[in-house]
């Protein structure tokens, strides 16, 4: 007998992606009885599920986040490749590489394998373990850059133009909008390795993430607080600051700031002048365009199913290889960093 | 070339116009003849190559990429230039990008055929950034948030104290790409080149619009009053060298209007609105934009789209410059100017008699005609100011028009929106209870109601069609909007004219919506 096709076990519900055989749902997006969640970031980590099962580093983002009820009545940490029965079910968890913990869910019923990456990025990034490719059946995967105009440079070469403009305008204060988790650890780390040594200052927000992150044993160096230090303290420094804060008055407060924004959206022109950002830095902890079909390629899957994004131009894509596409359209993510 | 493109890029996102200008002038002076020349004209928007426009980036395009790729990213781009400087594959080989004037000497030569290999070539040996520039100096659309008149602004400061912008303005129409002369006489190498006979454009002189603690300080009989027509500003310039007519934005638009030019048979340069007229009545402005934007005009078109001007100001008599001289005796000159001369096709704008600023208020507010979009005021004594300064010209508009209605569909922006659903299609209720969609509206509204809108939008999503979304019948917005005018191309039969979002009411339920009546009623 043949293995049942995926799509009668695996199913896009308005609450997400539901396995009927292991009653649970991955990545929900309303409180559910049973969640796997791929990674922390508030589209996919929602509060209020009953049990939920994780890395033990998303599980510590998410107390840190929604607090210790909030992150689910029951928490269950998995280690990579560890195995688990559940229900009809066996499910295990591969590093995506997205953000620290963040997770590929391996799912396998009756002879078929369905991964589901959450979000992820090919790209090296020293503050999470780098995303494995696992062979499968069906892929699902996300398709936020994808578009074949997307193609992310190397983020040191965007850090050698962050330090450069340091250099240009020693008198002014670079203010970066980074999302808090993720992509904020990751510029620090990037900082570092390009021998930026000096205190990196932060705005308030972006402090609690930063705390979780050290604390599983990723080093930051000096951090400081940027809402309380003195403008000519801030001369020449590099601030980080959640996005919403950057075209506000809080950077206004700073010393000529240079407004800049890292994130893969930086990469379109129109984009990266919204909210007057001066230096765009195309930094992302996003697949772009060839990442996306490399890893398509490397895992085999004769289909890919699409959560959100640019599902379109991604299916038409693989299509070419041979491989069938299926947009879910899912609602709810995507609505976060990139 | 590599310059030119980092020039681009830091115009594009430098925020201040002071700073603009300083970038600019660093360019000027440090890059050399004619380079720097021909970076102005781009700049400005004099450079055109007749053969190269987009059907070239379109084939660029077809040729390396896979067209529904193509067609999905620009959807989401928003431009054709940028979709393809984004797209093609990065450089690979070891030549080096050209230079700005091997270009514009290479595309002024290149015959049609041989040019999608000239300029493919170019792409291939330059990164994202040089691409862009490149494909976007070809094109001739750079828009990089700089002008003509930004940059004159920048020549200016370059020239030292030898040179306002207003005086390279009166020499700019007589001077040609890769301006030489120009240089040469702001860096005090060479004399001011002499615009005597040319037709050049005259900086027009600008009203703001009347804020109501002006009104207060105005003193009526200081004032003189005219209706402001909606139509376009346009410059008449008749000289020995050749006649002209201009747009507000010294753009030259003489071809589109082959009648007006034709009636120009005097030597003057006037102020005046640009309209259709038929019988003596002015024809609302989407009559006036059936002939905008035309290279030519066919016989059928000057037929049923006659157009006119009406004149309200006489810069130059002859040879004579009247500028400094105040509006009333201007007035006098035009008046005895135009019993002199009779040109055809043209009036005077007629001046309307007050004595106190209440008669004014109510004439604006029920200024409902199709043409008129208000009032403009005009201070007695002044003379004619280049540009926009205060306290001379007022324009006093009439209040928008409103109806509420309800948010029916969405579509994802272009560009800078390109990630939010921005653009809004609503709709009134008509009697049989049928919400028919009536406009579109793409602004109005701040960062914030986008926001709002965005989010609103994607929780309420009924159905999909590619990148438009259709919404529950729940939220009502209220559209402002200047003027409605009957449409075959709309199921309502109405089209607005100007429409934009005044406020959100999510606090309004649907029902109470207005009905398609409403509109119906406006029509002129
Ligand atoms: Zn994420
Ligand atoms: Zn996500």
């Amino acid at each position: 007998m043949s293995a049942p096709h995926p799509e009668t076990w695996l199913t896009p519900q308005p609450g997400g992606l539901f396995c009927a055989p292991g009653g649970l749902f991955i990545d929900p997006v309303r409180a559910v009885e049973r969640a796997v969640i791929t990674h922390a970031h508030s589209d996919h980590a929602r509060p209020g599920h009953g049990a939920v099962l994780a890395s033990a580093a998303t599980l510590a983002l998410m107390r840190a986040r929604m607090g210790e009820v909030g992150a689910g009545r029951v928490q269950q940490a998995l280690g990579w490749g560890e195995r688990l029965r559940i229900g009809e079910v066996t499910l295990w968890l591969a590093p995506a590489g997205h953000v620290l913990g963040s997770a590929q869910v391996a799912v396998e019923y009756r002879g078929s394998r369905v991964v589901v990456s959450g979000d992820y990025k090919r790209q090296a990034d020293p503050t999470c373990d780098a995303f494995v490719p696992v062979a499968c059946d069906v892929f699902v995967t996300e398709a936020t850059f994808g578009l074949p105009v997307f193609r992310h440079p190397p983020a040191e070469a965007e850090i050698g133009r962050l330090l450069d403009s340091l250099r240009t305008f020693p008198e002014r204060t670079h203010v970066v909008g980074c999302y808090s988790l993720g992509k904020t650890q990751r510029l620090i780390a990037l900082l570092r390795a390009a021998g930026w040594d000096a205190p990196i200052f932060l705005h308030g927000a972006l402090a609690p993430m930063c705390a979780v992150y050290e604390a599983c044993g990723v080093a930051l160096g000096e951090l400081r607080p940027a809402t309380v230090a003195a403008k000519a303290e801030l001369v020449g420094r590099i601030v980080l600051a959640p996005p919403a804060a950057i075209a506000d008055r809080w950077a206004r407060r700073l010393a000529e700031p240079v407004v800049c924004m890292a994130s893969g959206w930086m990469r379109v022109r129109q984009r990266a002048r919204q909210g007057g950002v001066e230096l765009p830095l195309v930094i992302s902890d996003h697949a772009d365009w060839g990442e996306l079909n490399r890893t398509i390629d490397e895992v085999g899957a004769p289909e890919i199913w699409v959560t959100h994004g640019s599902e379109e131009a991604l299916i038409h894509e693989v299509a070419k290889r041979g491989v069938r596409g299926r947009a879910l359209r899912l609602i709810g993510y995507g609505e976060e960093e990139a | 070339m590599i310059a030119f493109a980092a020039l681009l890029e830091r115009l594009l996102f430098t925020q201040g116009r002071r700073d603009k200008v300083r970038l600019l002038r660093r360019f000027f002076a440090s890059q050399p003849d004619p380079d720097r020349g021909l970076a102005l004209a781009a700049i400005a928007g004099e450079l055109r190559f007749a053969s190269a426009k987009a059907w070239l980036i379109r084939d660029l395009a077809a040729a390396r990429t896979d067209p529904v790729l193509f067609a999905l990213s620009y959807d989401f781009v928003g431009d054709l230039a940028e979709t393809v400087a984004l797209i093609w594959p990065d450089a690979t080989g070891t030549a080096a990008p050209p230079g700005l004037a091997d270009v514009v000497a290479a595309l002024e030569h290149t015959p049609k055929s041989l040019l999608p290999d000239l300029v493919g070539g170019w792409l291939d040996a330059c990164d994202a950034g040089t691409r862009l520039a490149l494909l976007k100096l070809v094109t001739g659309g750079l828009r990089v948030g700089a002008t003509g008149r930004l940059a004159r602004l920048a020549l200016a400061e370059l020239s030292e104290g030898r040179a306002s912008a207003g005086d390279i303005e009166e020499v700019w129409h007589s001077l040609a790409p890769p301006y030489l002369p120009l240089f040469a006489w702001l860096e005090g190498r060479g004399p001011r080149p002499d615009p005597a006979e040319a037709p050049v454009f005259r900086p027009p002189m600008l009203a703001h619009p009347l804020e109501p603690e002006d009104i207060a300080r105005l003193d009526p009989a200081a004032l003189r009053a005219e209706w402001k027509w909606d139509g376009i500003r346009v410059q008449l310039v008749a000289t020995a060298g050749g006649r002209r007519l201009y747009s507000r934005g010294a753009e030259d638009i003489s071809a589109a209007f082959p009648e007006i030019v034709a009636a120009m048979d005097f030597r003057g340069v006037l102020d005046g609105e640009l309209l259709v007229v038929r019988d003596g009545t002015v024809a609302p402005f989407a009559d006036l934009q059936q002939r905008l934007n035309r290279k030519s005009v066919g016989a059928k078109l000057l037929a049923d789209f006659p157009a006119a001007v009406r004149l309200y100001d006489l810069l130059f008599d002859g040879a004579e410059d009247l500028r400094a001289l105040p509006f009333d005796t201007r007035r006098a000159r035009l008046e005895a100017w135009f019993a002199r001369t009779r040109p055809a096709r043209m009036d005077i704008s007629e001046l309307i008699g007050f004595t106190m600023m209440e008669e004014l208020a109510a004439l604006r507010d029920g200024a409902r005609a199709a043409a008129v979009e208000g009032l403009m005021l005009k201070q007695a004594a002044s003379p004619y100011l280049p540009g926009r300064v205060k306290g001379h010209w007022w324009k006093w508009k009439r209040d928008p028009l409103g109806v509420d209605a309800v948010l029916m569909y969405a579509q994802r922006g272009h560009g800078k929106r390109s990630g939010s659903y921005s653009d809004y299609t609503f709709g009134l209720w008509r009697d049989d209870g049928e919400l028919v969609p009536v406009g579109k509206a793409y602004f109005g509204f701040t960062d914030r109601e986008l926001a709002f809108l965005d989010r609103w939008i994607r929780d309420h999503t009924t159905n999909r069609f590619g990148p438009v979304r259709e919404v529950e019948p729940a939220l009502v917005l209220e559209i402002a909007f200047d003027g409605v005018q009957r449409s075959t191309r709309h199921k309502s039969g109405v089209a607005l004219r100007f429409p934009r979002i005044a406020r959100l009411r999510p606090d309004k339920p649907a029902a109470e919506a207005d009905r398609l009546d409403v509109l119906l009623q406006l029509i002129p």
